[in-house]
């Protein structure tokens, strides 16, 4: 069967029905695993992408490959946030959520994804299941959720799966997929286009298949459902690209032309190298599973000392233990890219979960004086580009660079103007020319700290790397001023380096009564906020940091132009008024500890580890809060 | 050499003949008597057989009394951390076929701190020499039992006696997964230990050597009697093995034929503690290697990564986004 004709009969049909406008939808589909529910979504995501939509998802993952069915912990799923304007991050709570069962949605409402209003879509099948035990659950979640005052609506998607398919846990996916596309008016031929590609190494029979489901969801929606939205396409002149931070990571890598990628396998960080592992032979480079996170750093050092140029990918258990090549690499000056996808900790700690608990260990976690360059992407676009700034500072400083990204970034898909490949980002040729005769393998200029590296195959380079205190020809040092010096020439050259740093772009007014500071992925949500708080007249505006090591220059001339300053920030901090917990003893989040050290200004934090992306919400409820606060105590005193 | 300038001949020459200097540096700081010394002597004499440009040679190492090594040699070299030498060698290695690598590690280093690179390093077989340096005990930190001392050796961590039995490094390698080359010599038979490393050298892929070696100042006992008494060391013989001069294998009074491509009684070889056997006990020039597979796809041109990740975007790009 000719599936435009059909497309196009479905969409007549329904043409006399007018979509409602709407500026945005946050959109939640959320199954047991196995259920298909992230390929639902991540492929409305895409459809909405290619419609001109600006586009954020998640992902909803549970810590198990599949855990019992119906179970509250093992909510699978993805959230897409649609709009008519960029999209920056999660938002609040859903507009509206398919369920494929009761149970899951416990789960999320724990972590409080829906609010009065929220509508929900849930497959009715548990209502008539043969255990009673199981139609007893259904009744009670669904009497319970209606008191929350959510929407519910109960739809068939069982019988109607089943006249398609003999066995519904693979395929119901893409029925809704179809019925979402009508009640968010989505283009059907794109929806095909994407079930098309999603199943490109599929037969053509299943490609039909799911077509075939694609649209019977459609039609059903438009028989049955009335709830039918638009969401108008944004102005984008620039040419898109749409992928999730790890992806953007990958390409990153390679367009850098980092030859080697030297991993062992950690969530949520593994999928970077499943995706050079797939790729990067196509620009000439191999990725190597270690046989641990020590053996991967160790494998790449040797690599970037023989002149080649790698990358080691990890989360922070690996991060911990690459801590003592991390110093080797300070310390014998070799270049090398470290990916960090954090994740939540300590320990093992919430491994698909988005936590910013890594900050001070990058900066710090080596023994010894370690000092080297970390920075952090606040976006996909930068999980891109930091990539190829990262491996060029570490080639021109000739230090390790660690670049944070975090568990939000890693699985959020949003669109950003397409790289234009150049040439310039790829490593340089190894250098094999004779080494010029006088240099030493450390000539530390006296100014800037740095110095020149010999690479095996240079002629009259020869000289021992080190971790041992050394001086400038390499070898062991006993004398205790070289040491001194020696540090001081590791320490100058990232000193260098902040001097070419500008200060920090305010996003708000240069002035006023509250300062947020971010780093990383909850950009979206900390500016979407103060947007939100500036538009109720409140004076509030925000900052925030990529380059965390060496820090940006102006930051004590900036926090003084406000009454308050505090960060924002996904790790945990001790709550004032807690008990036991007092001005001397309360703990920091990592950003507001560090920024407290280097300006000595009294700067506040909020922050927080449950484990979810940073909710604009709760951020706007801060400042109103916080400004507030300030005003009162401001006129009683 | 053949009496013509570079410009007159075809044949691609060698800059000049490399002699020992060339590949030394400094004076060697370990203990008179240790064993170091004669090893440093013997790899010196293989690079320079070998005529290995020293530029084009690299000696990774980890911590320890042995893993000072790097530093007495004109090469490259990298003395990094403890445990660590093998993965640091097996990255030099992937991607630079051109370069002859060495690894020096010690027992501490090798069979207990980085044991797991041990096991991986011997599967990765990539083509280097590794040498142990056993002396059974851990030196630079100033005697503490190593996973190589005998049962009941005192040291400062267990002045009554070590309780556990060693780890036989032979026979562990033994069993490790695509094992292609495994021999042992002494630091004591310069003749031995020469031919040995020289195998190495040639041997496609890991080739791990265990050198018995003598700490004069913390295991006296241990090598002490055996090292001047060469009965005590069995020669392995066999046209496949190592061989050294007729002279030479005549002061060997205990010879044991051994074929080094049955890996059955090479285990079984491994077990011998009755006498310190020498000799090659296998050798496999078959195996995967995986230096092979990582030097795949190198060279290619900017231009052709270029396009290929232009490709690559491609698939991620937003089509006719305005309708
Ligand atoms: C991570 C780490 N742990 C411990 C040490 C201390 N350490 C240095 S060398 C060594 C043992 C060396 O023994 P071995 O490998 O047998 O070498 P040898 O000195 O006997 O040649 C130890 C424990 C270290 N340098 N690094
Ligand atoms: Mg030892």
């Amino acid at each position: 069967m000719d599936n435009g004709s059909v497309s196009n009969q479905i969409i007549s049909k329904r043409s006399s029905v007018k979509p409602k406008r709407i500026d945005q939808a946050i959109v939640e589909i959320v199954s047991d695993s196995g259920e298909g529910a992230q390929k639902c979504g991540q492929s409305l995501g895409a459809i909405s992408a290619q419609m001109g939509n600006g586009v954020w998802t998640v992902e909803i993952i549970p810590a198990e490959i599949q855990p019992p069915a119906r179970s509250r912990e093992g909510a699978s799923g993805i959230r897409v946030r649609i709009g008519s304007k960029k999209v920056t991050n999660m938002g609040n709570h859903a507009d509206l959520v398919v369920a494929l069962n009761e149970q899951v949605i416990y789960g999320r409402l724990r972590q409080n994804a829906y609010h009065k209003g929220t509508i929900m879509l849930i497959d009715d099948r548990w209502g008539t299941h043969e255990v009673e035990a199981i139609r007893h659950q259904y009744a009670t979640a669904l009497k319970e959720f209606r008191a929350l005052g959510i929407e519910v609506h109960e739809i068939p998607m069982e019988p109607e799966c089943l006249k398609i398919l003999p066995d519904t846990r693979k395929g119901k996916n893409m029925w809704v997929l179809g019925m979402l596309s009508y009640i968010f008016d989505r283009d059907l031929g794109k929806a095909e286009e994407q079930i098309r590609s999603i199943f490109k190494k599929k037969s053509k029979a299943v490609v039909d298949l799911n077509i075939q489901l694609l649209h019977a969801g459609y039609v059903w929606a438009v028989d049955n459902f009335p709830l039918h939205y638009t969401i108008p396409a944004m102005e984008v002149s620039a040419e898109q690209v749409v992928m999730n931070g790890n992806q953007a990571l990958s390409l990153g890598v390679m367009a850098a032309g980092i030859e080697l990628c030297s991993m062992y396998p950690i969530t949520p960080a593994t999928s970077v190298s499943h995706h050079l592992a797939e790729n990067i032979q196509k620009v000439g480079g191999i990725v190597h599973q270690a046989e641990d996170e020590i053996a991967a750093i160790g494998f790449a050092i040797g690599a970037s000392y023989a002149g080649k140029t790698p990358v080691t990918v990890t989360s922070g258990p690996g991060l911990a233990l690459k801590t003592e090549f991390l110093g080797l690499a300070v310390m014998a000056e070799i270049p090398l890219v470290i990916i960090d996808v954090q994740r939540g900790g300590p320990s093992t700690g919430l491994p698909t979960k988005v936590e910013q608990s890594d900050l001070l260990a990058a900066i710090y976690g080596e023994a010894g004086d370690a000092p080297k360059i970390v920075l952090a992407a606040s976006t996909i676009e930068e999980c891109f580009h930091f990539v190829i700034l990262a491996r060029k500072l570490a080639e021109a400083f000739r230090t390790p660079v660690i670049l944070l990204s975090d568990a939000n970034l890693a699985t959020g898909v949003q669109p950003f103007p397409r790289p234009k490949i150049d040439t310039d980002w790829i490593a340089p040729p190894n250098d094999q020319s004779p080494w010029q005769e006088g240099i030493k393998p450390f000539d530390w200029d006296p100014q800037t700290g740095l110095s020149k590296r010999p690479i095996p195959g240079q002629k009259e380079g020869m000289y021992t790397v080190t971790g041992l205190a050394h001086g400038p020809h390499g070898r062991v040092a006993y004398e205790p001023e070289i040491n001194q010096n020696s540090a001081e020439s590791r320490s100058r050259k990232i000193a260098a380096f902040q001097k070419t740093l500008k200060p920090p772009v305010i996003h708000g007014d240069p002035e006023g009564d509250l300062l947020l500071i971010g780093w990383g992925s909850t950009l979206g949500a900390i500016e979407e906020a103060v947007d939100k708080g500036r538009a109720l007249g409140l004076k509030v505006s925000s900052l925030h940091l990529r380059f965390l090591f060496p820090i940006v220059p102006g930051l004590v001339e900036i926090f003084s132009r406000f009454k308050k300053v505090i960060t924002v920030e996904i790790n945990y901090s001790d709550t004032p008024g807690d008990p036991m917990i007092t001005q001397e003893n309360r703990r920091y989040a990592q950003l507001a500890w560090y920024l407290r050290a280097k300006t000595q200004c009294d700067i506040d934090c909020f922050s927080n580890v449950y484990g979810q992306p940073m909710n604009p919400g709760k951020v706007l409820e801060m400042i109103k809060k916080e400004i507030a606060n300030h005003k009162s105590s401001h006129v009683t005193s | 050499m053949i009496g013509t300038s570079h410009e007159l001949c075809t044949m691609p020459l060698p800059d000049h003949h490399r002699d020992m200097e060339d590949y030394g540096k400094g004076v060697a700081r370990w203990c008179p008597g240790c064993g170091g010394h004669s090893i440093l002597a013997a790899v010196q004499r293989v690079c320079k057989d070998m005529q290995y440009p020293p530029e084009k040679t690299v000696c990774v190492s980890g911590i320890g009394c042995s893993s000072r090594f790097p530093h007495y040699m004109g090469t490259y070299g990298f003395h990094g951390l403890h445990g660590r030498a093998f993965p640091v060698a097996c990255g030099v290695k992937f991607r630079r076929p051109d370069l002859n690598v060495f690894v020096i590690t010690g027992d501490g280093d090798c069979c207990s701190i980085g044991a797991g690179h041990w096991v991986h390093a011997i599967r990765y077989n990539m083509k280097m020499v590794a040498l142990l340096f056993d002396n059974g005990i851990y030196g630079l930190t100033k005697k503490q039992t190593s996973p190589t001392s005998p049962l009941g050796t005192h040291s400062n961590t267990h002045p009554g006696g070590s309780v556990l039995p060693p780890i036989n490094p032979l026979q562990t390698t033994l069993g490790f997964a695509n094992v292609s080359f495994v021999a042992q010599t002494t630091d004591w038979n310069p003749a031995h230990l020469y031919a040995t490393i020289r195998k190495a050298a040639d041997h496609p892929g890991l080739a791990f050597v265990r050198i018995v070696q003598r700490c004069p100042v913390f295991m006296r006992d241990l090598y002490g009697d055996i090292a001047s008494n060469p009965d005590e060391l069995i020669y392995l013989s066999h046209e496949k093995g190592i061989n050294v001069k007729p002279g030479v294998a005549k002061t060997f009074k205990n010879v044991l034929a051994h074929d080094p491509t049955n890996i059955h009684k090479a285990r079984e070889y491994a077990e011998i503690t009755d006498g310190i056997p020498i000799g090659l006990f296998y050798q496999n020039i078959e195996n995967s290697r995986y230096d092979d597979y990582g030097a795949y796809n190198m060279g290619m041109s900017n231009k052709v990564k270029q396009n290929a990740m232009e490709d690559m975007l491609d698939q991620y790009t937003i089509r006719n986004s305005i309708t």
